[in-house]
């Protein structure tokens, strides 16, 4: 792992090297180690700054040069090769300036990909909220078979979405698949083509199959939120007379808005990058119905070898991503008091 | 799903008023069990007819869908366990989940720690580029990544895909791991360096066996997601580096018209991530329930 480390420093060429700084700083920090009580306040006195910055760097460095390496650098990589037709060998000699922006964002291709991704976002924040704030609170509740209903639940979330595509594309194939069956049997038909070769159905089909995989995420971080809240509060509000749903609405769901907020915010993220179960389910068909901004950008960097152009793309992508996430951080992740955004959230 | 989401999004708003149910906190109500029946049908639904149609010809499948396994065949399971490229997939999906979940721990930890309990010009601004890199999608990077990993000769390599695993999982990990560092009390750092501890031998003899139920959700979550994970693996993997999620596409795609057999080979590949969960599932919700007590 230090080699890792190393490596990475020598890269990107920061100064400060981890290695140097963990040796100070175990000496320092065994030198401080003395049985003298420190001032009031726990912090160190004088002399302790440049210890403490060394420190820091020890802590933080590797993570922060991993990141920067393997996360930053390919994207500014992205943005350059944004700015060139390259089909994948070769130098970087034909600059087009906007050229490629201009052609993904004239393309139907991708701005039908970038509405399914906005339906997928907001589909899957209305759906599961709800949803999932439900079953943590059925779940909360103590019963019989707890620990076993919360293991299931979160089962879907632990599949791979390769795994789990595969499995439900068995169970939408049309005709002999197990879900036309049962449909059939009880009158409904269905379409022709499937669900998933229905260009009207394929896109909500989707969203029910990713439905199904996340539901358990919301679940299982909602009632690690409820698990937070004291239990003398629910002491306290039924000693007051209140009813279970009382307690819900005015204890319960209020102090998971953080835990809401969050999960929200990582499901909003998520839906954003979607690729794996659209490229397992439809491929981003039938008739480019389920296209989503990462399976055209793999589209047309791995098969068409338009790498400019993929480029382009995700760096739109990414700006999209951005500017929902500051929006959300401003608008929803900063507000001080809970109740307001909570109940907002709850009517979305 | 029609009987949950009935219930779900009226009682938002519903209920100014208090409602019938007793304020009891012990279980009992049946309505709550079949609710819950409900739940669980079709969550593990899906899951469960995968694993019987593995027990199934390809005939009895074609011929009634959503029947049981009869007579219950094993010639589909049997193929995918004496199948060699199964085992050497799932060889490679654990240890670059390894790989990845160390590093991930290891530094996630080690960054957290700081952010969390150090003062320090510059520390928002540190975690604002953790922060920001939730949003920084694998996919963006996906195709320089590609070229980066070559260039660096680790492509087809497990290290080649676990570094930039890591990397994108650390965001994430920092996310989770600070505010469980803050919430330990300073009464604890406090006493720690009276007691003459310095900050990192807070860190060592304090803080690690304490943040021990934070590590291993993140470290369950970054073992997951690379397991699961097949973007990357399948731009840089090929052939007998392979991990699972690309086998069982692989497998699926040559031989669609088996669909026992993609069902055997799809319910095998799943098993491992389960039973770590399993085994690992009580220490999660342990950990995230009262991290502090002692």
């Amino acid at each position: 792992m230090t080699d890792v480390a190393d490596e990475t420093t020598a890269r990107v060429g920061v100064t400060a090297s981890p290695a140097t700084s963990s040796s100070e700083a175990s000496v320092a920090g065994r030198a401080s180690a003395r049985p003298v009580a420190p001032a009031p306040g726990g912090r160190r006195g004088t002399g302790s700054a440049l210890r403490k910055r060394l420190e820091i760097a020890f802590f933080v460095a590797p993570a922060l040069l991993l990141f920067l390496f393997f996360v930053v650098v390919p994207i500014i990589r992205a943005i350059q090769l944004s700015a060139y037709r390259w089909k994948g060998y070769g130098p970087l000699v034909d600059f087009v300036g906007f050229k490629n922006y201009v052609s993904v964002l004239q393309n139907d291709v991708f701005i039908g990909a970038l509405q399914h991704n906005l339906i997928i976002v907001v589909a899957s924040i209305a759906i599961q909220l709800p949803l999932g704030l439900a079953i943590a609170l059925l779940l909360n509740r103590k019963m019989w078979g707890q620990g076993v209903l919360r293991t299931i639940i979160f089962v879907p979330y632990v599949l791979a979405e390769v795994i789990a595509g595969v499995v439900w594309l068995q169970l939408l194939q049309p005709k002999y698949g197990v879900i036309d069956t049962v449909l059939n049997a009880v009158g409904i038909n269905g379409p022709e083509q499937g669900f998933l070769g229905t260009p009207e159905y394929a896109l909500w089909t989707v969203i029910v199959v990713l439905t199904w995989k996340y539901l358990g995420l919301a679940v299982i971080l909602f009632l690690a939120g409820l698990q937070s809240v004291p239990e003398e509060l629910y002491e306290a509000s039924q000693i007051d007379g209140a009813s279970w749903w009382q307690t819900q609405r005015k204890i319960t769901i209020p102090l998971l808005g953080p835990t809401i907020r969050t999960w929200a915010f990582l499901s909003m993220i998520g839906s954003l990058q979607l690729f794996d179960m659209v490229w397992i389910l439809t491929g981003g068909g039938p008739a480019n119905a389920t296209t989503t901004m990462a399976t055209f950008l793999i589209n047309e960097g791995t098969k068409r070898q338009n790498y400019g152009i993929a480029g382009a793309a995700s760096v739109i992508l990414f700006v999209v991503a951005l500017v929902l996430a500051l929006l959300y951080q401003r608008f929803i992740l900063r507000r001080d008091i809970q109740d307001p955004a909570l109940r907002k959230k709850a009517k979305a | 799903m029609s009987a949950v989401t009935a219930t779900s999004p009226t009682t938002p708003r519903t209920a100014q008023g208090p409602r019938r149910r007793t304020g009891k906190y012990t279980g009992g109500n049946p309505l709550v069990y079949a609710l819950a029946l409900v739940v669980v049908a079709l969550t593990l639904g899906p899951v469960l007819y995968g694993v019987l149609g593995g027990f199934r010809t390809n005939a009895q499948l074609a011929e009634s869908p959503a029947g049981m396994p009869d007579p219950w065949v094993f010639f589909n399971y049997a193929g995918v366990l004496s199948n060699p490229n199964f085992w050497t997939y799932a060889f490679n999906s654990t240890v670059i989940a390894l790989l990845t979940t160390t590093l991930v721990v290891v530094f996630g930890i080690m960054a957290a720690y700081p952010l969390a309990r150090y003062k320090f010009k510059g520390r928002e601004q540190i975690f604002m580029v953790f922060v920001l890199g939730l949003l920084f999608p694998a996919t963006v990077a996906i195709i320089p990544l590609f070229i980066l990993i070559t260039d660096l000769n680790m492509g087809n390599t497990w290290w080649g895909v676990a570094l930039p695993q890591a990397a994108f999982a650390l965001p994430v990990t920092v996310v989770i791991l600070r505010p469980f560092l803050q919430a330990l009390p300073d009464e604890l750092e406090e006493a720690a360096l009276l007691d003459g501890a310095s900050r990192i031998g807070f860190f060592w003899r304090i803080l690690l066996p304490l943040s021990g139920p934070g590590m291993v959700t993140v470290g369950v979550l970054a073992f997951v997601g690379s397991w699961n994970a097949y973007l990357l693996p399948l731009l840089l993997l090929q052939s007998d580096m392979k991990t699972l999620p690309l086998g069982v596409a692989d497998f699926s795609s040559e031989y669609s018209s088996d669909t026992a057999g993609v069902f055997a080979f799809t319910t095998l590949a799943m098993i491992p991530a389960l039973v770590f969960f399993l085994a690992m599932q009580k220490r999660i919700v342990n950990g995230l329930q009262g991290a502090v007590k002692g």
